[in-house]
């Protein structure tokens, strides 16, 4: 085995360093285990919620976003929309949407990677998935400000509707509406996925660190001494 | 290092995760909920009232300006409904010469809406869509436009002998035709037309499981639109009955599977489905068993007096499962194309027996349990009760007092008879409620009756069985009277409406034509206890009967299923054009437009044709949100759509008269509803002047 490439995948567990320290070698690949599970439960579960209130509207109108889909009132919604001049929902992160499923999948893969790297190298295969959830919410943001400033200017409702930037958590109002919005059951999972690999990585760290030591030691007994 | 026990720190970590999968587990149910993008909303808090001297004070004030006494603030109390609070019944009445149906919540007796049926109305778009439109196709009869209907008596469909909220009949008096209703849209789905007979009157009534509709007929004629002079009424003249089937999941009547029954030539009256212990048997008033023939231009006394001077007519019972086998077997005779069981057939399969009744009775109901029949006299102060136990006792062991002219036997009155009730002058119609009393409408004493039933209501009530209890003024002149599903077999109560025909002073003078009353009255207590909580006028045509079903028994759709449904097939019209699919097309001079309808717009906005041209149009109504209804207009062209929420419409007409028409959405649908419009340019053949206000001022 080249010396780089044992650098980067880091020491092995000896049987019987495994058999005498299960639970300290099997901890954070237990740990990573949940993480990926947890990733995957969330591509069925709704990432964000909007609900808008008006007069005319006594049941609400909803707005539900999967990590690959939207749901709800989006036709009213978009109908209403064309009032002030935004683009229709369907032309919001079209690009996100159909990638975030294979996304999420490579991310399941990388962290499963990480289990197996005994090194400090191993984070960088988990980053995807430990910054995934704040790239949801910056994405959105980014949506968000791009669809409401950008009002086509000669909209019926265009004088009485400036441009204006959504409210992408909490309650926010627009028009007659208020709104009211909140991240889904996905979005946390995706959050506690990505909580689970950081706790696992301390683990991961007490685990393997004293081995990448030991072994340094051998190959440089003056420095390890 | 030495072989430890499991960590504390890594035993605690597992519990944590154990934890947190719990955690999500809990979570999972709201979860779900939330994927179907609803919030759960608090429901509205309802404490109880409690008023303090000051309110109280107030009150008393209002009560005394307004000149109110403490009943009616308590019968304001019971029928107030705040806005947002919904009834807890619905009312579908028949609309009489209005040709329409009137669905009223109870107690608040709002209108909630009307239903066109036999009437083009313009409001729904019902006989509004162009050249061709196939409302007013099935309106037609023997080829002409008969726009107009008498509606009498809604029949909401039943299953086991209770509403099941699905469908509703009603009979066209006038002409002799039925309409059926399905209640997922409350529209007219189709109008069959009876074609022995030119009007009817025992429409419509429904079997305990709606298998048949009943229409029972009223005046002889020849049957199948044929021709006798009146010399020969005996001989030639016959009334009828007919049994229409429905096929529930078509949602239709089966015309090929329906058959009538020959009646003699007395005037059939209002009918009733057997159930449970009558299960198998319906029954039909009848009045002039005199044959009179009028003729008071001739000298001879007129109808009115010919009729009523027997003192019996005859209660027509009918064993219709026999008359159902004796179709199936083909003993029928096809008159105008329609079967029929002829009178020699009915007398010798057991089909039809008489039973005499007092003189010209009106109403024929029955009691829940369906053990007695109650015809209510009319001309006679009494309610008479037939027992069906006596009546198939009677039939068993032969006890006839006769046959009438036609041989039809006649069951011995003493023998199939329970009692006799005398209520008060004019008895009417018979309703029913969950403790044991029966109602009754007295006509001529403008009165609403309530009296004890016997046999196994005996024990529901305190008063002695067959006995009245009380009687409440009514104002005026009541017609037919409705309890809460008193027709079924499982009454509710509560509530029972008067159908005041005359209204006189109850409301401010609307000139010489003045609207009828529908009187609330609160049942809900036993004893002599019954007032009248509110007066609801009805200014549209002369209702006749109704039913209250329980609100909660409706499955209504807020909105079209699909976008692009056709209401007529209830499915989704592979017609309906798309978003995107818009246009015109022409083949020759035939031209299709495609048309798409959603707010604030048309699309498209200009169609332009030639004189000529004879054109079809469809639209859809792109709409998903509950009230997002659009309408679609063409003056001058008479077309008036009513575009709901995914309805697919389509219309055709022939663009004779050219110039720029504009259309435009009827309905208030946005803030950009007037915006919502487009024209139909229609252009002149060559040599026809495009500027007829100058031809006008030369030709000046």
């Amino acid at each position: 085995m080249s010396s780089f490439l044992s650098t980067l995948i880091g020491p092995r567990v000896s049987e019987s360093e495994l058999r005498a320290h299960r639970a300290r070698y099997l901890t954070p690949t237990a740990i990573f285990m949940i993480a990926r599970v947890l990733l995957l439960v969330s591509i069925f579960f709704p990432y964000w919620h909007m609900e808008l209130e008006a007069p005319q509207y006594p049941n609400g109108l909803y707005l539900t976003a999967y990590c690959n889909h939207l749901t709800g009132d989006v036709r009213e919604i978009d109908g209403l929309n064309h009032y002030i001049g935004m683009r229709p929902l369907g032309e919001a992160a079209a690009f996100e949407r159909s990638a975030s499923v294979w996304m999420i999948l490579a991310m399941f893969l990388l962290v499963e990677g990480a289990a197996f790297i005994h090194s400090k190298w191993a984070v960088l295969l988990a980053v995807p998935a430990i910054t995934f959830p704040i790239g949801f919410i910056v994405d959105l943001y980014y949506w968000m400000r791009t669809f409401g400033l950008n009002l086509d200017p000669k909209a019926p409702l265009s004088n009485s509707v400036k441009p204006f930037v959504p409210t992408v958590i909490g309650e926010g109002g627009i028009g007659q509406f208020k709104t009211f919005a909140e991240f889904g059951i996905g979005y946390w999972l995706a959050v506690a996925a990505a909580g689970c690999i950081v706790v696992g990585f301390y683990f991961h760290r007490r685990a393997y660190r004293p081995l990448t030591l030991r072994a340094a030691g051998a190959a440089n007994p003056a420095t390890a001494g | 290092m030495k072989k430890t026990n499991p960590n504390p720190r890594f035993t605690r970590l597992v519990a944590m995760l154990l934890a947190a999968g719990a955690t999500c587990a809990c979570l999972a149910p709201q979860a779900l909920a939330q994927q179907e993008g609803r919030r759960r909303r608090a429901a509205a808090e309802s404490k109880p009232v409690e008023i303090t001297a000051e309110q109280s004070a107030m009150l008393t004030k209002i009560a005394n300006d307004r000149k109110l006494n403490v009943d009616d603030l308590l019968a304001a109390a019971k029928t107030y409904t705040p806005s947002g609070r919904h009834d807890d019944y619905v009312l579908f009445s028949s609309g009489g010469q209005s040709g329409q149906i009137f669905a009223i919540g109870v107690p608040s007796m709002r209108l909630l809406r009307s239903i066109a049926v036999f009437t083009p109305e313009s409001w729904q778009g019902y006989g509004f869509a162009g050249d061709d439109d196939p409302v007013r196709k099935r309106l037609e009869i023997n080829g002409k436009p008969v726009l107009w209907g008498d509606t009498h008596h809604p029949a909401l469909s039943e299953t086991a002998g209770d509403y099941d909220g699905q469908f509703l009949f009603i009979g066209d008096k006038a002409n002799a035709r039925l309409g059926v209703i399905d209640l997922r849209d409350w529209e007219t789905k189709q109008i069959v037309k009876n074609p022995l007979t030119v009007s009817d009157h025992g429409a419509a009534f429904v079997t305990p499981n709606t298998d048949y509709v009943i229409e029972g007929g009223q005046y002889a004629t020849v049957l199948g639109y044929g021709y006798a002079p009146p010399e020969e009424y005996k001989k030639s003249y016959r009334g009828m009955v007919t049994m229409w089937k429905f096929d529930r999941s078509k949602g239709r009547i089966d015309e090929s599977q329906s058959f009538a029954i020959e009646l003699p030539p007395y005037w059939q009256d209002l009918a009733d489905a057997g159930k449970l212990a009558s299960d198998g048997y319906f029954f039909v008033n009848s009045f002039n068993a005199e044959m009179a023939t009028g003729g008071v231009e001739k000298g001879n006394p007129p109808f009115e007096a010919g009729a009523s001077k027997r003192d019996m007519d005859y209660l027509h019972i009918v064993d219709w499962k026999k008359a159902e086998a004796a179709f199936k077997a083909g003993k029928v005779k096809k008159i105008n194309g329609f079967s029929v069981i002829m009178l020699d057939t009915s007398v010798s399969e057991g089909i039809l027996y008489f039973a005499p009744e007092p003189k010209s009775p009106h109403g024929v109901d029955v009691t829940p349990n369906g053990q007695y029949m109650v015809v209510a006299g009319k001309l006679d102060p009494h309610v008479t009760v037939y027992s069906i136990e006596k009546v198939k006792k009677a039939i068993a062991e032969k006890k006839f007092s006769g046959k009438d002219d036609y041989g039809v036997p006649v069951l011995d009155f003493d023998a199939v008879k329970e009692v006799q009730v005398e209520l008060g002058l004019g008895p009417l119609h018979t309703q029913f409620d969950n403790k044991g009393y029966a109602y009754t409408s007295l006509f001529l004493d403008s009165a609403v009756a309530r009296w004890s039933l016997g046999g196994e209501y005996a024990s529901l009530h305190a008063e002695q069985p067959w006995k009245l209890v009380t009687k409440t003024p009514v104002q005026y002149n009541i017609g037919h009277l409705c309890a809460a599903e008193g027709d079924t077999v499982s009454p509710d109560g509560n509530y029972l409406i008067s159908m005041s025909k005359w209204s006189v002073d109850r409301f401010l003078c609307t000139g010489p034509l003045l609207p009828q009353n529908f009187q609330l009255l609160d049942i809900s207590q036993g004893g002599t206890t019954m007032p009248v909580t509110y007066d609801l006028p009805i200014g549209v045509g002369e209702p006749h009967y109704c039913q209250m079903i329980k609100a909660d028994k409706l499955k209504s759709w807020p909105v079209y299923p699909e976008v692009g449904w056709n209401p007529h097939t209830q499915m989704l019209d592979p017609n309906a054009p798309k978003k995107g699919e818009e246009g015109i097309t022409r083949e020759g001079n035939k031209v299709l437009v495609k048309m798409t309808a959603l707010r604030s717009h048309f699309t498209p906005e200009h169609v332009e044709i030639n004189e000529g041209d004879v054109v079809t149009w469809r639209i859809s109504a792109n709409e998903t949100a509950q009230d997002a209804t659009h309408g679609f207009c063409i003056g001058g062209y008479n077309v008036n759509l009513s575009l709901e929420p995914g309805e697919f419409s389509e219309f055709t007409f022939t663009a004779d008269k050219p110039g720029t028409y504009p259309y435009y959405c009827t309905e208030f649908c946005s803030a950009l509803h007037l915006e919502m419009m487009g024209y139909l340019h229609i252009k002149p053949k060559a040599g026809v002047s495009v500027k007829p206000t100058e031809t006008t001022a030369a030709q000046k």
